[in-house]
């Protein structure tokens, strides 16, 4: 095994597709050191891509928001633009394992990491975020939810990594927020979970809606069903009803110790109004 | 399998040392540095036995590799006293009884030293969240919170004294660690 830190993201690509081996990317380490620890991965090359420049900064751009793939959460939790931009997707990243873990890990880690619990992947697909995929042939743009193929597993192609997160420009009234269930207060796996980003018209009428859901299918779940069941209200509880009925048809859930099928069921639907009752607050709703 | 040769800074010292490419900055510390504060509870992120700081941000030495600190600066719970002098957080933890079998300590004393060089007025429950990366399975906790809030009292009528020295609280540095 070696252990690479190259400072351009073509060097990282070169070195990843030039390995005959299996080549890792190293980003925060928080899930590939415990499995490297656990023998569960053996790379040929490490490609640590903490000292690429390109990759280090949270930049505000004309359409929105660039998260380079070598940011830490703690340091996304630091950003006030960023905050009070997508209030939802900081806290979802800020609830990611304890100050230990957050000094290290990233948003782009838990996404490739491709656990159906990644804390930060529902507020992300809520926000349209986008990943910045650069590979042997050149970039390419793909929305966040089309990155995961499985538990463990993604649709990133032989030598191809992420190099930043976008998230799109927030317009008039907008907000959102995440909310997951643990059994403790905190450093535990989310049981399941609910991210919710809106913009609101007239009159505090939703205009526009997306809600995900994680850890109740083997990928984060966009369910259109339940934007749709607010979009043109006021969240009133008939709408929130809807949401949450529209959210429940969309799980399917794994049964364990942790958490029950009804169970996860039925608080993915609690959890996707109360954090659609928060976005709507923050939208000044 | 060659060793990757990595130049750094440990409690202000430069340091240098070779290690393997997989090897984490835990086992650097202990068994290459001869630094054995830093302890391994867990080895996978869990316990916080091995907190220290790179570059100012808390982390756990089992979850970075001893390759990446090139041109870091690490800290460790060896760097924490001036000399003879104990830290505040030290002598308090001893004051309260903060300890049993000590195993936990050294990260408790990183972690909280960390907190207080970003807030030095933290509420129990802030205290509470700063330390929930580290466990103790012998104190019950509430010895070391008070601890922590005693050191916090000390660290503040310290520097209310012209005459004392003020310890510069150093900001994280932008760098992820
Ligand atoms: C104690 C502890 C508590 C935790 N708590 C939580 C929690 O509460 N919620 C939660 O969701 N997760 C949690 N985790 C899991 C983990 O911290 C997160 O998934 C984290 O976001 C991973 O980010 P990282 O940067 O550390 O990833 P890494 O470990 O560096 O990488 C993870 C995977 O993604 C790949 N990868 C990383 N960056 C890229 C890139 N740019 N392009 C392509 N592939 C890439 C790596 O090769 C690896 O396969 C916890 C882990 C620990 C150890
Ligand atoms: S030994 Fe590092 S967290 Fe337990
Ligand atoms: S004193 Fe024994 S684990 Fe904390």
């Amino acid at each position: 095994m070696r252990y690479e830190a190259p400072t351009t993201t073509k060097d990282a690509v070169a070195l990843l597709s030039k390995t005959k081996g299996k080549g890792q990317v190293l980003a925060g380490g928080s899930d590939l050191l415990v499995r490297l620890k656990g023998g569960f991965v053996e790379p040929e090359v490490i490609v640590d891509i903490k000292r690429i420049p390109a990759m280090q900064a949270v930049s505000k751009t004309a359409s929105g928001f660039k998260i380079g793939a070598a940011v830490s959460c703690a340091q996304l939790g630091e950003n006030s633009a960023l905050k009070k931009a997508w209030p939802g997707v900081v806290e979802a990243a800020n609830l990611i394992g304890s100050d230990q873990i957050q000094s290290r890990c990233t948003v782009v880690g838990n996404l490739c990491n491709a656990s159906p619990a990644a804390d930060s992947v529902p507020a992300m697909v809520a926000a349209k975020a986008k990943a910045v995929v650069v590979g042997p042939k050149g970039k390419r743009t793909v929305p966040v939810e089309d990155v995961v193929a499985g538990p463990g597993k993604t649709t990133l192609k032989a030598g191809e990594l992420i190099e930043s997160i976008t998230l799109p420009a927030r317009k008039g009234k907008s907000g959102d927020a995440y909310l997951r269930f643990i059994p403790r207060t905190e450093m535990d796996i989310a049981v399941c979970s609910a991210g919710v980003s809106l913009t609101l018209g007239k009159g505090g009428v939703v205009a526009e809606a997306r809600v995900a859901l994680g850890a109740v299918a083997p990928t984060v779940v966009l369910v259109p069903a339940a934007a749709k069941a607010i979009i043109g209200t006021k969240l009133d509880d008939d709408a929130l009803a809807a949401m949450a009925a529209a959210c429940e048809a969309a799980c399917n859930p794994i049964d364990d110790k942790r958490g029950t099928v009804e169970f996860r069921t039925e608080v993915a639907g609690v959890l996707a109004k109360r954090a659609a009752k928060i976005a709507y607050q923050r939208a000044g709703g | 399998m060659s060793g990757v040769h990595v130049s750094t800074t440990i409690n202000g010292d430069a340091v240098e040392f070779v290690c393997q490419p997989g090897e984490v900055l835990l086992d650097v510390l202990r068994n290459r540095v001869g630094l054995t504060g830093a302890k391994e509870g867990c080895g996978t992120g869990d316990c916080g036995a091995c907190s220290v700081t790179v570059d100012g941000r808390l982390v756990c030495a089992c979850l970075v590799l001893g390759a990446e600190v090139e041109g870091r600066a690490v800290n460790t719970v060896e760097g924490m006293a001036n000399g003879n002098q104990l830290h505040p957080l030290q002598q308090k933890f001893i004051e309260h009884a903060a300890l049993q079998c000590g195993i936990c300590t050294p990260g408790f004393l990183v972690a909280a030293k960390a907190l207080l060089d970003r807030n030095s007025d933290p509420t129990e429950e802030q205290i509470r969240y700063a330390l929930a990366g580290n466990l103790c399975r012998c104190t019950g906790y509430d010895k070391i919170v008070r601890a922590v809030q005693a050191a916090a009292k000390d660290l503040a009528v310290d520097a209310t004294k012209p005459a004392a020295k003020k310890k510069a609280t150093k900001k994280p540095s932008k760098k992820s660690a």
